[in-house]
C-alpha cells in the first residue's frame, strides 16, 4: 500500500493543496502509484480514491481521460514518438514506422522481450527539434530530440540491453 | 530586435542561474511593486502597457485582472503551462532557459491579483522541466524572494507546480481548472468566468507563461517603453514558433507586426531543398490554412492583420508547408489530432470530429466519392458555432479552409467511389 511505503511523498503531495481540496492530489498520486506499480490496477484506483476521498470510479475516469496514465502493463519503457503534423513534416512518422519495422511490432505493441512499447503520440512541444520522442518509465518522462533513425535505434539497443541485464 | 526581452537567454546564456538573474536586476521589479505600489497600481501599469494574453486569445491582461470579484479572498493565480498546440514550443523554452523572469512574472501577477497561492499547471510531458521548476522555487524561498512576508511587507506568496497528464483540452482555461481540481479536463459553462468563480470557486486569474514573462520588464521599464515595441493595438515582443519546412526552425522573438516573409525567409532561412512554399498554418492546428501568396507573406503578424487575410494569430505557431504536401493529408492530420483531443463533453465536437475523421480516412485511403468532399463540409458546418469551447471551432478551420483554398488536393483524393 502506498500509504505504508510512501507516507512522506503522499504528505508532500497533499500539502500543495488546501486541506478541504484533497481531490486536487488525485493526479499526482496516480503518478506516484504508476511509478510504484508500473501501471494502474483496480486495487490502486481504490487506494488513491481513499486517499483523496472520492470514488474509485471517479479516479478510474481520470485514467481513461489522460493519456499518460496506463491501466495495462506495457514494456519497461514506453517509447512515445510524436507523429503529429509538425513532426510528420520532418520525418516523425517515418521514424516511428521504421523503428516498429525493425522491432517487428506495430505501433502500440510491445517487443517480445517486454522491454519496449512503441506508441505514436500527439505534439510534444518539441517541433523545432523534430523528430522527437519521449520515454516514459518508472523514473518519469524524458525527451529525446533531434532524432535520426540511427540515434533512435542506438537508444533502443541500449534500453533492450538494460532490460535483459536487469 | 537587438535586445531579447523574453528569450533573454539568447543574450545572457547563464540567466538560468539565480545569481546572474539577480545581478542583472532580477526581482527588483517585484521588490519595488510589493514595497512601493498597490496591487491596483500594478494593474494600471499593465493595462497602460497594452499587454495582450499570449496564449492565443490576445485578451488584454490588465483588463482580465480587473474583472476579479472585489473583496473575495482567497484568490488564485494559475499559470497555463499546458503548452500542447501542435507547432508551439515557446513556453517550454522560456521556462527552461529564462526561468526566473517567468517566476518573477508569476509573483508580480499574484501580487496584482492579491493572491497568496499560485499554481503552475505544466503539461505532464514536461516532467523534467516541472522538477527543475520546483527546485528553483525552493531556491527562491531560501533567498526570500518567495514565501512569507516578502521584502518585509505583509504580502506572502507560495507557488506550486502541478503536472497534467496528457490532454490538449487542459489548455482551455476552465478545463485546466477542472483538471487542477482533480477532475476530467472538460470546459465549464461560462459565465461565471474564472475571475468570479475559478479554482475551487474562488476568483482566479489564468494566464499563459509568455504573458507573465512580459511583466518584469514592463514593471521595471514602464508602459511607455513597452509600447515602443510592436504595433499600437498589439504592443510588445512576441515569441513566434517556427516549424515545418524551414531551414532553421525555432523560437524567434520579434515585434508583433513582423511579416511572415521576414520570419520564414530572413530568420528561418527559407525552405529546404529549394522548394516553394505552398501553405502556412499561422496558429498551429487551430486556425484556417493560408495560401502562401505574396499578399499573405507580406501580412504583418499581429492580432488585427491576420483576420483580414482569413486566419488568426492565436499562439503564433507558424507551420510552414512546402509544395510537395497534399493539403488533404494536412486536414487528415489536424482532424486526427482534434478527434483524439476532443474531451467528449459537447455533442457537436465529440461527434463532429469523429465523423470528419471517418470521411477524411476514406479520402486518405483513396476510397472516397466526390460527394464525400461535400459531406465533409456539411459535417464541419454542423459543428461551426455550436461547440462549447474553441477546440471544436478550431477543428473545422483547417478542414474548411483547406477545401476552400486547396480544393484540387481534395478532388485528387477522390477515388473509384465516384
Amino acid at each position: 500500500m502506498l500509504k505504508d511505503t510512501h507516507p512522506s511523498e503522499i504528505e508532500a503531495i497533499l500539502a500543495h493543496y488546501p486541506p478541504d481540496q484533497k481531490r486536487s492530489a488525485a493526479m499526482p498520486l496516480l503518478y506516484l502509484a504508476q511509478q510504484e506499480y508500473g501501471y494502474l490496477t483496480p486495487a490502486t484506483l481504490e487506494e488513491v480514491a481513499s486517499l483523496v476521498g472520492v470514488s474509485a470510479t471517479q479516479i478510474g475516469s481520470l485514467v481513461g481521460f489522460y493519456s499518460l496514465y496506463h491501466d495495462e502493463a506495457g514494456g519497461k519503457v514506453r517509447m512515445q514518438v510524436c507523429v503529429d503534423l509538425p513532426c510528420a513534416l520532418r520525418g516523425g512518422e517515418t521514424l516511428a514506422d521504421t523503428v516498429c519495422a525493425q522491432l517487428g511490432i506495430r505501433l502500440g505493441e510491445t517487443t517480445a522481450d517486454g522491454a519496449v512499447t512503441v506508441e505514436g503520440v500527439m505534439c510534444l512541444a518539441g517541433c523545432d527539434k523534430a523528430p522527437v520522442f519521449q520515454s516514459q518509465d518508472s523514473a518519469g518522462i524524458h525527451y529525446h530530440e533531434n532524432q535520426t533513425i540511427e540515434s533512435a535505434k542506438a537508444w533502443l539497443d541500449q534500453v533492450r540491453r538494460g532490460a535483459s541485464d536487469g | 530586435m537587438a535586445e531579447h526581452i523574453l528569450l533573454r537567454h539568447l543574450d545572457v546564456p547563464d540567466i538560468d542561474q539565480l545569481d546572474v538573474y539577480v545581478k542583472l536586476g532580477g526581482f527588483e521589479a517585484l521588490r519595488q511593486a510589493v514595497t512601493g505600489k498597490t496591487p491596483a497600481e500594478v494593474i494600471e501599469i499593465v493595462k497602460a502597457s497594452g499587454l495582450r494574453g499570449r496564449g492565443g486569445a490576445g485578451f488584454p491582461a490588465g483588463v482580465k485582472w480587473s474583472f476579479l470579484t472585489p473583496n473575495v479572498f482567497p484568490r488564485y493565480v494559475v499559470v497555463n503551462a499546458d503548452e500542447s498546440e501542435p507547432g508551439t514550443f515557446k513556453d517550454r523554452e522560456i521556462m527552461e532557459r529564462n526561468p526566473y523572469q517567468f517566476l518573477e512574472g508569476v509573483a508580480l501577477c499574484a501580487y496584482a491579483a492579491q493572491a497568496e497561492t499560485a499554481y503552475i499547471y505544466c503539461r505532464g510531458e514536461f516532467w523534467d522541466l516541472a522538477r527543475r521548476l520546483e527546485e528553483r522555487i525552493t531556491e527562491l524561498e531560501a533567498r526570500r524572494f518567495l514565501g512569507r512576508n516578502l521584502f518585509g511587507s505583509p504580502y506572502s506568496l507560495n507557488i506550486h507546480v502541478h503536472l497534467g497528464a496528457g490532454a490538449y483540452i487542459c489548455g482551455e482555461e476552465t478545463a485546466l481548472l477542472e483538471s487542477l481540481e482533480g477532475k476530467l479536463g472538460q470546459p465549464r459553462l461560462r459565465p461565471p468566468f474564472p475571475a468570479a468563480k475559478g479554482l475551487y470557486g474562488r476568483p482566479t486569474v489564468v494566464n499563459n507563461v509568455e504573458t507573465l514573462t512580459n511583466l518584469p520588464p514592463i514593471l521595471a521599464r514602464g508602459a511607455d517603453w513597452y509600447r515602443t515595441i510592436g504595433t499600437p493595438q498589439s504592443p510588445g515582443p512576441k515569441v513566434f514558433c517556427l516549424s515545418g519546412h524551414v531551414n532553421h526552425p525555432g523560437n524567434y522573438e520579434l515585434p508583433l507586426g513582423t511579416t511572415f516573409r521576414t520570419l520564414i525567409f530572413e530568420h528561418g532561412g527559407g525552405l529546404p531543398n529549394g522548394r516553394a512554399i505552398k501553405a502556412i498554418l499561422p496558429a498551429g492546428a487551430s486556425a484556417p490554412l493560408l495560401r502562401a501568396t505574396d499578399e499573405v507573406l507580406d501580412t504583418p503578424m499581429d492580432y488585427e492583420s491576420l483576420p483580414k487575410v482569413g486566419s488568426m494569430l492565436g499562439s503564433a505557431s507558424i507551420i510552414v508547408i512546402d509544395e510537395t504536401v497534399d493539403i488533404a493529408w494536412v486536414a487528415w492530420k489536424t482532424t486526427r489530432f482534434f478527434k483524439h483531443e476532443s474531451c467528449g463533453k459537447c455533442t457537436p465536437c465529440r461527434e463532429g470530429t469523429y465523423w470528419m475523421q471517418h470521411v477524411l480516412d476514406r479520402l486518405h485511403a483513396g476510397g472516397a466519392a466526390a460527394a464525400d468532399i461535400d459531406l465533409l463540409e456539411a459535417v464541419a458546418h454542423g459543428m461551426q458555432g455550436k461547440c462549447l469551447c474553441p477546440l471544436g471551432e478550431f477543428a473545422v478551420m483547417p478542414v474548411l479552409s483547406g477545401i476552400e483554398r486547396f480544393r484540387p488536393d481534395f478532388a485528387a483524393r477522390v477515388g473509384n467511389g465516384q
